[in-house]
């Protein structure tokens, strides 16, 4: 098998893995964890590309992905925190009323 | 025979960072206490670190592992810890358990054959065709210059608005 495959394979199973944690999980600290996996396997799959085709086109977005992840990370734990001071849990459902 | 030594050490090194990765993945989603899923995306991150290196992006691999872990993932223990909210005897999968599996498999068997079938032939080797930081640097500043200039406002933006999340909050709470 090629090395090429098998990291695509392997950011393939980080991204869907990561999805699979914000759909199933419960908890929302772990669902924003598991974005912040499936942007690392975005990532690994952007150096990957990069290289195969020898450009730097692909660490210039991985770097953007880095400012993008800490931009998301600064506002969703102010969000987070004032959610469980409003509802002292952090559990999922207990948020439904968000729906309006 | 040293060349095809190292060759081979580093394919097997690729491997067993690879497995670390995922298994840590894995545990992220199966661990229950958001600290155990903290520490298991962090060897995460640290073993992807450890892939960019093989793969010849030092860089990538060096701010991988400030950024992520060392900002971010802090941050992410930091508020863990701060919110110290016990979980209780609760649920730790929601009720959308079965369509996620069976959405997981489906999205990884697609794409999995995708890959399988169809890849064009490499330009340059794996691992080979590294490009060091002062080349991606003056790619960087002389062509994405404005995309550089941007992320610049995207964090002046997250930084004002949460303070403005801060703000408004305390405004509810004093009537």
């Amino acid at each position: 098998m090629d090395r090429t495959q098998l990291l695509l394979g392997l950011a393939v199973a980080l991204f869907s893995l990561g999805l699979l944690g914000v759909i199933v999980r419960r908890n929302v600290l772990v669902m924003l964890m598991c974005m912040e996996l499936m942007l690392n396997g975005v990532n690994l799959s952007l150096v990957t590309f990069a290289q195969q085709t020898a450009t730097t086109v692909g660490a210039m977005l991985v770097f953007l992905i880095f400012v993008v992840a800490t931009a998301e990370i600064a506002l969703a734990i102010p969000i987070v925190l004032l959610l469980v001071r409003d509802k002292r849990t952090l559990d999922l459902d207990a948020y439904s009323d968000l729906k309006g | 025979m040293i060349e095809t030594m190292l060759q081979s050490l580093d394919a097997l090194l690729l491997l067993l960072f690879g497995l670390g990765a995922l298994v840590g993945a894995v545990l992220m989603i199966v661990a229950r206490q958001p600290m155990r899923v903290a520490v298991a995306l962090i060897s995460t991150m640290f073993f992807l670190g450890g892939i960019y290196g093989l793969l010849g992006v030092h860089f990538i691999a060096a701010f991988q592992i400030l950024i992520y872990v060392g900002a971010v993932m802090v941050f992410m223990v930091y508020v863990i810890m701060l919110l110290e909210v016990r979980e209780s005897a609760g649920l730790r999968y929601s009720k959308l358990l079965l369509p996620g599996l069976v959405g997981f498999g489906l999205l990884l068997g697609v794409i999995i054959i995708a890959i399988w079938r169809a890849l064009p032939s490499p330009v340059g080797k794996l691992g080979e065709s590294a490009y060091g930081i002062a080349k991606f640097s003056a790619t960087f500043l002389n062509d994405y210059w404005l995309h550089f200039e941007l992320t610049s406002v995207l964090l002046v933006a997250a930084v004002v608005a949460a303070m403005a999340v801060i703000k408004v909050s305390r405004r509810a709470r004093h009537g």
